[in-house]
């Protein structure tokens, strides 16, 4: 097990930069998840870590060693793929010991390791069969075995999941959980999927456009976004953009959305926002938990406003509204107890102890 | 309610499917004819051959109805398998296509592997070469080739021409290209990710090549084995134009040179020779039909 | 507890300091370079070098002391056989591909009528001629055609059509290659289709039956369209591979009556290797070139569109 790091790393691939000078740190034991759009090199990160892709430029360090010029082999790496890529041809032990058997290792101990593998796994009574006579959740448990028996410095995983249905997926991210607190192995994680960089990361990394956005916990990523993309991108319904300008009303710093709606600075924040341009276009970051019915949440953090949604969705412990506002469609979540209608008017309320105020042309949180 | 459309529309789909169906089944059975007939112009010349292999020369010559065989015999085939020079053929044939087959898999499966997943450079270049070569037919090249070893011949004082085992370094221009182009498909089709896994897994490209893609892609090279050993079974120009000794001949040659002597045509025997020099590919083919048509398949569907 | 399970019995991995040249011999286009080295040799030596110096041979002298340049052209083109050759040569290949073509596919279609599981055995059967080695059953059509002893003409000469020169006579020994030639390779044509039928997906049928196509534009609408493809790539390929063709002409007709048959590859033969005369011999070959290259050229088009796509 080892800590890797990432020095200023790029990947061009002729005049393209699929990736543009990432710095990264992952201490020994962390599960790291790279998370973004397609496209946004996080998959090409991962291959370069893994070898599979030459670095055009910068270093990758495994366990304090430059690895740039050293092939996959030798790095002492694990990988699981999306597609698992099994060997079709072999039983499962023999998917799971192939890395072991061609360095050589005794007998003995391989079968040893491939039965602990199997059993940390739930995949004993598979141990004979071949490939095709899995199913995927167990396929993917087999590349997992596969990666667990060479007890490598670093797990390396492009969107294992991707694959499989989405009950599935919940599972096998619970499994994947669950080993990772066994064998504490360092592990750099890629998906695509924001709900597993959440529930699987000790640190999840946003990337876009080839370029780190933010490093951080999933809680802190979720509550302070650096950025309209993290804040955009981590939130499933995503966060709400609403344009607004800043504006004094009787010595009071308020926040003024379209004609009708302006809404006071929280206390706490009016030294922060004091600064900013009156004329700067703004946008009010709301997530759709804190646009709420006007109902059940009263006190002074919370202000009222009507709207008039356009569709409901009913979700059994929540229900989704979503109505126009300012120019904007926005998402609000109310109590499932309230009666919604399309079409109908409906009172809700702003949560701005929550809300974040974003520069609308550079896209940083403020 | 429900029940009432379900009788309204029960009758009328009953019947439609009901015309459907007997169309089909005209269809069907007209199909059945032609295809009987096809099948028949298909299948005769062979099942003529095996008529005549069981004829004696004397009812041959006697010009009965030559689509049936009065006198039943296998003197033909005893008189042929027990023929020293018939033998030797066979033995000519069966040791050339063995050793092209064998040439052939040695080139072609590493330099697919290469073309198909290491990109050198000059690799697409090549790959469109190969399958460029495989255009080129044996017609164009067996006069060049010939001079080509007439010259050897001066130069080194080895003799090429008129040696059976010559055609071994000549049969694989006709088998390496599309035994290649073949299996550069096979190996494409594998998913990328099996090699890389393999290769994180620790193993070398050769061990990539032998230990995961050669057994993966099996069915790939048991169906370029069996065109490797067809095409040099049946390749007829080059023995003809290389060899002329009646010990160096392979099989279609030396039933033509030898069976035939001038005008005299024992057609009993001719027929024998040519049904036994079928059976080794049409024995194969009738075991390992489904290869047989994934290789033939290929050259166009792949790639 | 895994780990304790996992004690570091590592093997001791050599760690040498790699050498500029062990380094190259490593790099993975060096190992492919490597793998790829002898079908490249054999190309070169069996392939590409025979192919230019076929074109050297053919500005040679009959005894190849010296260079006449253009001279084996200048005198075939003076020559009347050279002209009915390549007469011959492309009468013979398109008629017979256009044959081998529709027999293909209407009984690519026929097989494909009928139930699944019959679909295999008649397959079997209709491939046999493909199977079987060109020379071997061209000797069975020899003999079918025997001037004495035709099978034909025993039946004919049963509903009073008297004997044919089947191989005699200059017409109907055309006919005769012609006919050998698309009874070994129809089946090729059959196999061809038949994998590309099978490729349109049915869901295409559906939709053109419920928009009310009857089965001629299926046909036109659908299943042409999509094999469009297959059916000009295993055309080309059949055209190649007629154009050259040696085998059944050698055995059935050797070019008689007169010449009247042969093709390039057999004038060539005669003319080069049992005439002696190899400079000629390749000139004759040399004059596939042009229509083999226009059909590789479409060809390698097809191809690459295909791989395109995919």
């Amino acid at each position: 097990m080892a800590e890797v790091t990432l020095r200023k790393v790029v990947k061009r691939y002729d005049d393209v930069e699929a990736v543009r000078g990432i710095d990264l740190d992952i201490p020994d034991h962390e599960f790291v998840v790279l998370v973004g759009p397609s496209g946004c090199g996080k998959s090409t990160t991962l291959r370069m870590i893994a070898g599979l892709e030459d670095i055009s430029d910068g270093e990758i360090m495994i366990g304090g060693d430059v690895v740039n010029d050293v092939p996959p082999k030798d790095r002492d790496i694990a990988m699981v793929f999306q597609n698992y890529a099994l060997y079709p041809h072999m039983t499962v032990a023999e998917n799971m010991s192939f890395g072991l058997r061609l360095k050589h290792y005794p007998k003995a101990e391989i079968k040893q390791r491939v039965t602990e593998a199997a059993r940390m796994l739930d995949i004993t009574d598979l141990i004979d069969r071949k490939p095709k006579q899995l199913s995927g959740g167990q396929r993917q448990r087999v590349a997992m075995g596969r990666a667990i028996v060479r007890n490598p410095k670093v797990f390396l995983f492009d969107e294992p999941l991707s694959n499989l249905d989405a009950k599935l997926r919940v599972q096998m991210r619970i499994e994947i959980k669950k080993v990772h607190q066994k064998v504490r192995t360092t592990t750099v994680y890629v998906t695509h999927d924001q709900v597993e960089a959440m529930t699987l990361a000790d640190r999840v990394v946003v990337m876009n456009r080839g370029r780190i956005e933010q490093i951080g916990p999933p809680n802190e990523l979720y509550h302070r976004p650096a950025t309209k993309f993290v804040a955009g991108f981590i939130g499933s319904p995503a966060m709400n953009f609403i344009p607004c300008r800043l504006e004094d009303s009787g010595g009071l710093l308020q926040i003024r959305v379209g004609e009708t709606i302006a809404l006071p600075v929280p206390p706490d924040r009016v030294a922060r926002y004091r600064e900013i341009p009156r004329d700067t276009g703004m946008l009010l970051g709301l997530r759709p938990e804190h646009l709420v019915d006007a109902q059940s949440n009263q006190g002074a953090a919370f202000r009222p406003f009507d709207a008039t949604p356009d569709v409901i969705e009913p979700m059994g412990m929540e229900t989704f509204v979503y109505f126009p506002l300012a120019g904007v469609q926005l998402c609000g979540r109310i109590n499932p107890a309230i009666e919604a209608k399309a079409g109908a008017p409906l009172r809700l309320a702003v949560d701005l102890n929550h809300m974040h105020l974003l520069d609308e042309a550079t896209g940083l949180v403020l | 309610m429900t029940s009432m459309t379900i009788d309204k529309a029960g009758p009328s789909r009953k019947a439609r499917i009901g015309s459907m169906s007997r169309d089909r089944k005209w269809a069907m059975r007209w199909s059945y004819v032609f295809l009987t007939l096809f099948a028949i112009f298909f299948l005769f010349p062979p099942i003529y051959m095996f008529i005549t292999s069981l004829k004696t020369s004397a009812e041959i010559s006697a010009a009965t109805n030559p689509w049936w065989v009065y006198n039943p015999t296998l003197s033909n085939y005893t008189e042929l398998l027990t023929s020293n020079q018939f033998l030797t053929f066979f033995r000519n044939s069966a040791l050339v296509s063995i050793f092209v087959v064998i040439i052939t898999m040695l080139i072609s499966i590493p330099a697919a592997f290469a073309l198909a997943r290491m990109r050198f450079w000059g690799s697409t270049t090549l790959a469109t070469g190969v399958f460029l070569t495989y255009l080129i037919p044996d017609t164009l090249l067996f006069i060049p080739l010939f001079k080509m070893f007439a010259t050897f011949a001066q130069w080194t004082g080895i003799e090429l021409i008129n040696h059976w085992w010559v055609l071994i370094f000549v049969y694989p221009t006709l088998t390496v290209p599309f035994c290649t182009w073949i299996m550069i498909g096979y190996f494409a089709s594998i998913p990328k990710e099996l090699d890389e896994a393999a290769i994180v897994d620790g193993a070398s490209w050769t061990q990539t090549l032998l230990r995961i893609f050669v057994p993966v892609a099996l069915p790939g090279i048991i169906a370029a084995t069996i065109f490797a050993f067809t095409v040099s079974w049946a390749q007829f120009l080059y023995p003809l134009a290389f060899t002329s000794s009646v010990d160096q001949q392979v099989l279609p040659t030396g039933i033509i040179t030898t069976l035939i002597k001038g005008d005299v045509f024992n057609w009993g025997q001719i027929m024998t020779g040519a049904l036994l020099g079928a059976a080794p590919p049409l024995i194969i083919y009738a075991f390992l039909m489904d290869y047989y048509i994934s290789g033939l398949t290929a050259g166009a569907t792949k790639g | 507890m895994v780990d304790a399970a996992q004690p570091t019995i590592r093997p001791a991995r050599a760690r040498t300091t790699r050498s500029g040249l062990r380094k190259f011999l490593e790099r993975k286009s060096t190992i492919a370079f490597f793998m790829a080295l002898p079908l490249m040799l054999l190309i070169a030596i069996m392939v590409i070098y025979p192919a230019f110096y076929s074109v050297h041979l053919a500005t040679l002298n009959k005894s190849m002391q010296r260079f006449v340049g253009f001279g084996n052209f200048m005198f075939l083109f003076k020559r009347e056989t050279f002209w009915m050759v390549v007469q011959q040569s492309c009468f013979f290949a398109i008629t017979a591909v256009i044959f081998k073509a529709l027999i293909g596919f209407v009984v690519a279609h026929l097989v494909h009528n009928i139930p699944d599981k019959g679909q295999r055995k008649w397959r079997g059967m209709l491939l046999v001629p493909w199977v079987i080695p060109p020379a071997m059953s061209t000797l069975a059509w020899l003999w079918l055609f025997d001037p004495s002893y035709s099978a034909f003409n025993w039946i004919l000469a049963h509903v009073g059509i008297g004997p044919i020169a089947w191989t005699g006579d200059a017409g109907w020994a055309r006919f005769s290659v012609i006919l050998v030639n698309i009874w070994a390779g129809a089946p090729f044509f059959l196999i061809m289709y038949l994998a590309a039928l099978k490729s349109v997906p049915e869901q295409l049928y559906e939709a053109a039956a419920i928009d009310g196509a009857n089965w001629w534009q299926r046909i036109w609408y659908v299943t042409l369209p999509m094999m469009r493809n297959i059916i000009a790539i295993t055309t080309l390929f059949s055209l190649i591979v007629t154009f050259a063709n040696f085998d059944i002409v050698r055995i059935l007709t050797a070019g008689g009556p007169l010449d009247k048959t042969h093709l390039f590859a057999t004038w060539a033969f005669r003319i080069g290797i049992e005439g002696n005369d190899i400079p000629l011999g390749a000139s004759i070959s040399l004059f596939m070139v042009p229509i083999l290259a226009v059909a590789a050229v479409f060809i390698l088009r097809d191809i690459n569109k295909r791989g395109n796509e995919a």
